[in-house]
């Protein structure tokens, strides 16, 4: 492991190679991970075996029997050999039917969750995945206990997304209009990475989160935290979490780039034309107004295809969207 | 003695000899219509040749630049995130479509096998242009969509990605459906083929290998491209139509698109594979200067993967919403298909036992074929495992696993297949140096570029991906020089093969000493293939012929065998 990073800086420099798990693999990270690398570990020595014994096979055999003088033509042997020929049949089959066994056992368990899973949904869609907790707490990040099972539910909002934390040796793809249920339990605290495996479009690789594994007591006390960050962070903190967890920021940029709704870079405080003539000033009052009812004062420019956020956030969280929108110079 | 054109001031040794002062197929009628509108298999061929060489260097040239992309792990001046989605895109399916599923069979499958078979063409040469045309019209097509709005779904389309991406799906979807009757054609002509052309003493048995790997071949092709054909016939309506097969907000199914994709593209690869593996054990044979081993075990194992590769398409899919039982079916098939494979691996290396090996170009191939293919067919065992392949899907082990097996395997011995019977094609030998430097790069950098992207994948990294997190930067640059190595091997080939075209060695008839038909005419072959048909004898009688200095090939030891079944 050490010898492969040290050949991999050298010859490229680059940034240094994974540093922990091993040469092949990540960290164990959940209770599925070992017996993963159980099988793996054997069909790689299987393959090894194998492998360097054909080729050693065929390097002996062209520097042994090589065309030169005097050896311009084989040697008598046999066209075939029936015994040989089944043997090298049977053996192979025997061995990948242990590996099959072994492999469905393990696929079996991992398909198959502990009743009384804490259980945490999971939303894909183009290009963010968002974790809903039972107390209706939505975060970014998958946030769990070590040592619990933890059942993820989850669906998508539009294509098909891929749910994958490598060192929980965990993936399952996340379709539309279906729930999908994936369960594992983590054994090492730590934060471990999660990735989309399914193409999905332009931000497909950078839909990244963070599965965060706490030592005991520290989900709990995350969580009341999280859930209160209305409470605990300032308004305009809070408005800048709701923008990211709570569909806005698939519509609205905050640094001036254009998207299917106005930047609100500038926004507050400005002078808005609107579709049918008028200009309005953008204050308070009007920024909840395109929250609850957009249909009302379409910017000009843009298509009426906002949907309303009536009964999907609380005033108190209005006003951290605003106060955050504030922030925005 | 049946004999073709006894070449003068060799004393009638050769049979046929060099033709390239004579009449010959290239020679004979002249001008662009006699191309466009030829009949001639062989000049089909070369046709095919050109395109499909053409489409491979549009295919590389693309890769290129997405590993030259991937060097650094964010954005890049090179290209977008759009871009590069379109890139890998057009790669996939510039390289499946048009250049490795026609491959073998519409180049070599279509010069060698009626020259294999004692014959004068294939059974339908008309239907054989027809094919060629398709492909065309077909290539061209897929590739308009690069003007009019560059793909971004991957080579797979998944939906409903696929069926709402504002990119021209339907051009490129239209093209590969043209392109599919265009690979059911040379399947069908090859099986009627096969079947009708045979000469007396002939049978199936005394048949050389590459017919049987190009007889499985074609059954792919003509009972799995038509389910192709209608899948993507359903996502142009569903594009077009919105008819909602594949839209769950319609009560139809996005999974559904899978299966029915991969119930083609899963036979696809074996398409892709038998050829190559019918090329091995020619020049396994010819190269160990013995027969091969174990005829009969090889002949049928092509048989058993054709037919057991349709069961196993769902192991693209066992992490996709199937039920468990089904991933348990398609496992165990999947484990099944890989033990034919790893016989014909079992008995090529035993062919070179007690052999006399002799390492031309085209012998380097087989070599690296075996080691390349060793490690893709063997990786195969590590997505076949259920367990495992949730943790490997979709990353950059499977992209791994199947550069080795398509690029390692099916492009490794086109390679080889292509220096075996460039002589006879067209008269010329080339530079055996070069093509020894050549392979040696290409085995070199391929190994660097693809074995680094299995270990990736272990550690997690998802494929299709521009952006990719720090960690991973060294292997990418590896693979990146790798790509590079790799690019250079092959410019090297196609130097010294163009130049072989007008200042190589004249070839003689057999500069190999093969015992199949197409070495008993000349080099290049007349018009007609043969002056008289030779009769058939055991296509492994290597030992029939031997060097011959003064014609710089191989001559027959004795008279050639009776026509009455030797």
């Amino acid at each position: 492991m050490r010898l492969g990073q040290f050949i991999l800086d050298r010859l490229v420099g680059g940034a240094a190679v994974q540093t922990d798990g091993t040469f092949w693999m990540p960290v164990q990270a959940s209770s599925g991970a070992e017996p993963v690398d159980s099988i793996f570990g054997f069909i790689f020595w299987v393959s090894v075996f194998f492998f360097v014994l054909i080729v050693a096979l065929m390097v002996t055999f062209v520097i042994r029997y090589r065309r030169r003088p005097g050896r311009e033509d084989a040697e008598p042997s046999p066209r075939h050999h029936t015994a040989l020929e089944v043997t090298w049949t049977v053996i192979p089959i025997a061995i990948v039917v242990v590996i099959f066994v072994w492999g469905f056992k393990a696929y079996l368990d991992i398909n198959t969750p502990p009743p009384n899973a804490y259980e945490i949904l999971v939303t894909g869609q183009k290009w963010k995945w968002l974790f809903t907790y039972p107390n209706g707490h939505v975060d970014e990040d998958l946030h769990v206990p070590v040592d619990a099972p933890v059942r993820l539910v989850m669906t998508s909002e539009d294509v098909i997304h891929g749910f994958y934390i490598p060192a929980f040796r965990l993936k399952r793809d996340v379709l539309p209009g279906r729930y999908v249920k994936v369960w594992f339990r983590a054994i090492k605290p730590g934060e471990y990475q999660i990735y989309c495996t399914q193409y999905c479009g332009t931000g497909h690789s950078d839909m990244w989160a963070k599965a965060v594994v706490h030592e005991p007591g520290g989900f709990e006390r995350w969580l009341e935290e999280a859930s209160n960050f209305l409470k605990t962070m300032s308004p305009s903190r809070a408005g800048e979490q709701l923008y990211r967890t709570r569909g806005c920021a698939q519509c609205h940029t905050v640094d001036g780039r254009g998207s299917t709704g106005p930047t609100w870079k500038g926004l507050f405080g400005s002078h808005v034309p609107l579709d049918g003539g008028k200009t309005i000033v953008a204050d308070e009052n009007y920024l909840r107004t395109c929250i609850l009812d957009p249909t009302q004062n379409v910017p000009l420019g843009f298509q009426p295809v906002m949907p309303t956020f009536k009964g999907r956030l609380k005033d108190d969280e209005i006003t951290a969207i605003i106060e955050y929108i504030k922030t925005l110079r | 003695m049946a004999s073709n054109e006894a070449v003068i001031g060799t004393g009638g040794l050769e049979v046929g000899g060099n033709a390239l002062g004579r009449d010959n197929y290239l020679n004979h009628g002249k001008g662009l219509r006699s191309w466009l509108l030829t009949l001639d298999h062989k000049r089909i061929g070369v046709m095919y040749l050109c395109v499909i060489l053409a489409s491979f260097f549009l295919g590389g040239v693309f890769a290129e630049l997405i590993r030259t992309k991937l060097l650094t792990p964010g954005n890049s001046a090179l290209m977008k995130a759009d871009e590069y989605n379109q890139m890998f895109t057009l790669h996939g399916a510039i390289m499946i479509f048009l250049f490795v599923i026609p491959g073998i069979p519409a180049t070599l499958g279509n010069f060698v096998l009626p020259l294999m078979l004692g014959a004068k063409d294939v059974a339908f040469p008309r239907l054989n242009l027809a094919s060629f045309y398709m492909w065309v019209g077909g290539a061209l097509l897929a590739l308009g969509s690069i003007v009019t709005g560059a793909v971004d779904t991957g080579w797979t389309f998944y939906t409903p990605y696929s069926t709402t991406t504002n990119t021209n799906v339907i051009s490129m979807v239209a093209g590969v459906f043209i392109l599919g009757f265009s690979s059911i054609f040379t399947g069908l002509n090859f099986v009627v083929s096969i079947h009708k052309l045979r000469p007396a003493g002939m049978s199936w048995f005394r048949m050389p290998l590459f017919l049987w790997g190009i007889y499985g071949t074609a059954i792919l092709q003509i009972m799995a491209t038509p389910v192709l054909g209608i899948t993507l016939l359903l996502l142009i309506a569903e594009r077009a139509l919105g008819v909602g097969i594949f839209d769950p907000a319609l009560g139809g199914d996005p999974v559904l698109f899978q299966h029915f994709f991969w119930f083609y593209s899963h036979p696809a690869v074996y398409i892709m594979i038998l050829p190559a593996m019918g090329v091995i054990s020619e020049l396994v044979s010819v190269f160990s200067r013995k027969h091969i081993f174990g005829y009969k075990f090889v002949a049928l194992s092509s048989i058993a993967i054709a037919v057991i590769s349709f069961l196993v398409w769902g192991h693209h899919m066992f992490v996709a919403g199937q039920s468990n039982l089904a991933s348990m079916i398609f496992s165990f098939l999947t484990f099944m298909v890989a033990i034919p494979s790893a016989i014909k691996v079992f008995n090529w290396v035993t062919t070179m036992y007690k052999g006399s090996i002799w390492l031309t170009t085209p012998m380097l191939y087989v070599l690296s074929f075996l080691f390349l293919f060793g490690i893709g067919g063997l990786t195969g065992l590590f997505l076949g495992a259920l367990a495992v392949d949730v943790h490997l899907h979709d990353t950059y082990f499977v992209v791994a696993h199947f550069h080795y097996v398509m690029f390692g395997g099916t492009v490794i011995a086109f390679l080889g297949g292509l220096h075996y019977w460039w002589p006879k094609m067209f008269g010329r030998m080339y530079s055996e140096f070069w093509g020894r430097i050549a392979a040696l790069l290409i085995f070199v950098g391929f190994n660097t570029t693809f074995f680094t992207q299995f270990v990736m994948g272990s550690h997690g990294a998802p494929r299709r991906s521009y952006h990719y997190l720090p960690e991973f930067e060294g292997y990418h640059r590896l693979s990146t020089i790798g790509a590079y190595i790799l690019g250079v091997g092959f410019l090297i080939i196609a130097v010294y093969l163009i130049h072989s075209l007008f200042r190589g060695r004249p070839a003689p008839s057999n500069p190999w000493g093969g015992a199949t038909l197409e070495w008993r005419t000349t080099s290049p072959p007349p018009h007609d293939n043969f002056a008289t048909p030779p009769a058939a004898g055991d296509p492994y009688d290597v030992e029939a012929w031997r060097w011959e200095g003064s014609v710089g090939g191989f001559v027959p030891r004795t008279p050639a065998p009776e026509p009455a079944g030797s």
